[in-house]
């Protein structure tokens, strides 16, 4: 199977790829938030704590 | 045993514990879901029926299966917070909302995708979307009470009880929805059937749900962490952490 | 436990006062009952004057029509006796919180429920259902709201003390109410095509005895959080 074979998905392309790489974005965008969310909770409980 | 769970309820070991637990988690899931992919895209061969169109599974059942999981794990924390009043099982609870409401929506999507080659239409009122959006509206309504709350305490001890609440009502729904839809059943409805089950078409299931778990483990761990953080009074602590 | 004279008495107390401020307060009992006729016209008034039509969906409209008038009752349930004090009074009383609420709710369904319940065979007459059906409706809805009395309950224990709780209420209560709807609907619909209702019937007995045993128990912590804090 070829690469254009491969990216077409027999035709169900159009379906296939939105399904997986909305699927990529969310668990990405859960992945980057949380880290986001753990570094925000740490830089402010670090300044409550009167450090720099 | 107990002194072990103890320890883990003192807000400083549990997040160390959780530091050195996720970059195994994590890296755990990044391998498990990429393999997951090669064979669920490349290596497991076109279901007779829909062709390449059914590859969609692979990420619709793994989603749908981890928004249950992540509910009842989410009202299990909930419940011991609640009956031994442990803060740190109500920060384990207000963690997976979020992340159990995302995988819920992710299942309502690619099975609202999925259903467009097959039924030709965007929605069906099927046993397994009717169930997963009621499940949706359960998340939401959690996420709303836990936010009408200022004082933290009593938004973890109200949302813990409609988890509660929530959890048992789950079985309840999913028979009632299941019910309906066989009533009015026209023959062009079926439900999201996983296809004809050969061996090959069923591993990369498997492995991607794995993927799925160890990528929630990973999650839960992260977002446990900043939880802690921001209920944490006394932060002497904080020096050690990188 | 206290003495079960003790408790009834109380219980019997807090029916009658429920019943009393009912009296006094009558437009709080018929507002419900007014918009359970309103939400029921708008069906109509939205698709077909047609009663042959109407009939195909009366079932549901009738359901759908008690639940929102019920919840609409339920989000009011508490909130005078909790910001008056009363259920503080009622926390520290030393008698069992679950058994006053009980009370209080089985009351609050008489006041508002109950009305429904009965207006239910000329809601019914007036979406074409025919009176072979009516025994079935108001079974029906007898079970279903009273079920969603104390699901409801629960739900207003919990937002009591939300500003602006009734949406907030009703995004928690009516997720958990679906199943009763199911059922509540398709039994009218299996009378309606002449075949027995039996089996969703049941199911709605089911669940009332599941949420009446457990019920008063989520409410009463629920309660305990919203007014002690």
């Amino acid at each position: 199977m070829d690469i254009g074979e491969f990216l077409a998905m027999g035709g169900y392309a159009r379906y296939v790829w939105p399904a997986w790489g909305l699927s990529a974005a969310v668990l990405v965008w859960n992945a980057w938030s949380a880290l986001r969310l753990r570094r925000e909770a740490l830089a402010a409980a670090r300044r409550r704590a009167g450090q720099p | 045993m107990w002194t072990w769970i103890h320890k883990l309820g003192s807000p400083p070991h549990a997040f160390r514990i959780l530091e050195r637990l996720a970059p195994w988690l994590g890296w755990a899931a990044l391998i498990v879901i990429l393999e997951g992919a090669y064979w669920g895209l490349v290596r497991a061969p076109a279901d007779y029926q829909q062709g390449e169109g059914f590859r969609i599974l692979y990420v619709h059942a793994p989603a749908a299966w981890m928004s249950l999981f992540v509910y009842v794990l989410m009202a299990l924390a909930a419940a011991v917070g609640l009956i031994w009043r442990i803060k740190l099982a109500h920060a384990a609870a207000a963690a997976c909302a979020p992340v159990g409401a995302s995988f819920t929506f992710l299942a309502l999507a690619t099975g609202s995708i999925w259903g467009k080659p097959m039924w030709g239409t965007w929605w069906v009122w099927d046993a397994r979307l009717t169930s997963e959006l009621i499940l949706l509206f359960l998340y939401l309504g959690y996420m709303a009470l836990r936010s009408s709350f200022d004082d933290r305490d009593r938004a973890d001890r109200a949302s813990a009880v409609l988890a509660i609440v929530g959890v048992i009502n789950v079985p309840i729904i999913h028979y009632s929805v299941e019910w309906w839809t066989t009533l009015h059943q026209p023959a062009s409805v079926t439900r999201l059937a996983k296809p004809a089950i050969a061996l090959p078409m069923l591993v990369p299931l498997f492995i991607m749900l794995a993927g799925y778990q160890l990528y929630f483990g990973w999650l839960l761990c992260r977002r446990l962490q900043g939880e802690i953080l921001r209920r944490e009074r006394s932060a002497g602590w904080l020096k050690e952490i990188g | 436990m206290s003495e079960p004279a003790g408790l009834i008495g109380a219980m019997r107390l807090v029916v009658r006062r429920e019943l009393t401020l009912a009296w006094r307060r009558w437009d709080e009992v018929t507002q419900p009952l007014i918009f359970y006729l309103v939400v029921t016209t708008l069906f109509p008034l939205a698709t077909t004057p047609e009663l042959a039509v109407l009939r195909t969906v009366g079932g549901g409209v009738v359901w759908v029509a008690a639940l929102l008038s019920s919840l609409l009752a339920l989000e009011s349930v508490f909130r005078s006796d909790v910001e008056d004090g009363t259920m503080e009074q009622w926390v520290l009383s030393g008698q069992p919180l679950a058994w006053l609420l009980l009370a209080k709710v089985v009351a609050h369904w008489v006041m508002t429920g109950l009305p429904l319940v009965l207006v239910s065979p000329a809601v019914a007459a007036a979406l074409g259902l025919p009176g072979s059906v009516w025994p079935v409706i108001v079974t029906s809805l007898a079970l279903g709201t009273a079920t969603l009395s104390v699901l409801g309950g629960i739900g207003a224990a919990l937002t009591v003390g939300v500003r602006r709780g009734s949406v907030l209420l009703s995004l928690l209560v009516l997720p958990l109410a679906m199943p009763l709807l199911v059922f509540g609907a398709r039994s009218v619909e299996q009378s309606l095509a002449g075949q027995s209702a039996a089996g969703p019937l049941q199911l709605l007995a089911a669940m009332f005895f599941l949420a009446w045993s457990l019920g008063p128990l989520a409410m009463s912590a629920a309660m305990r959080i919203s007014v002690e804090g």
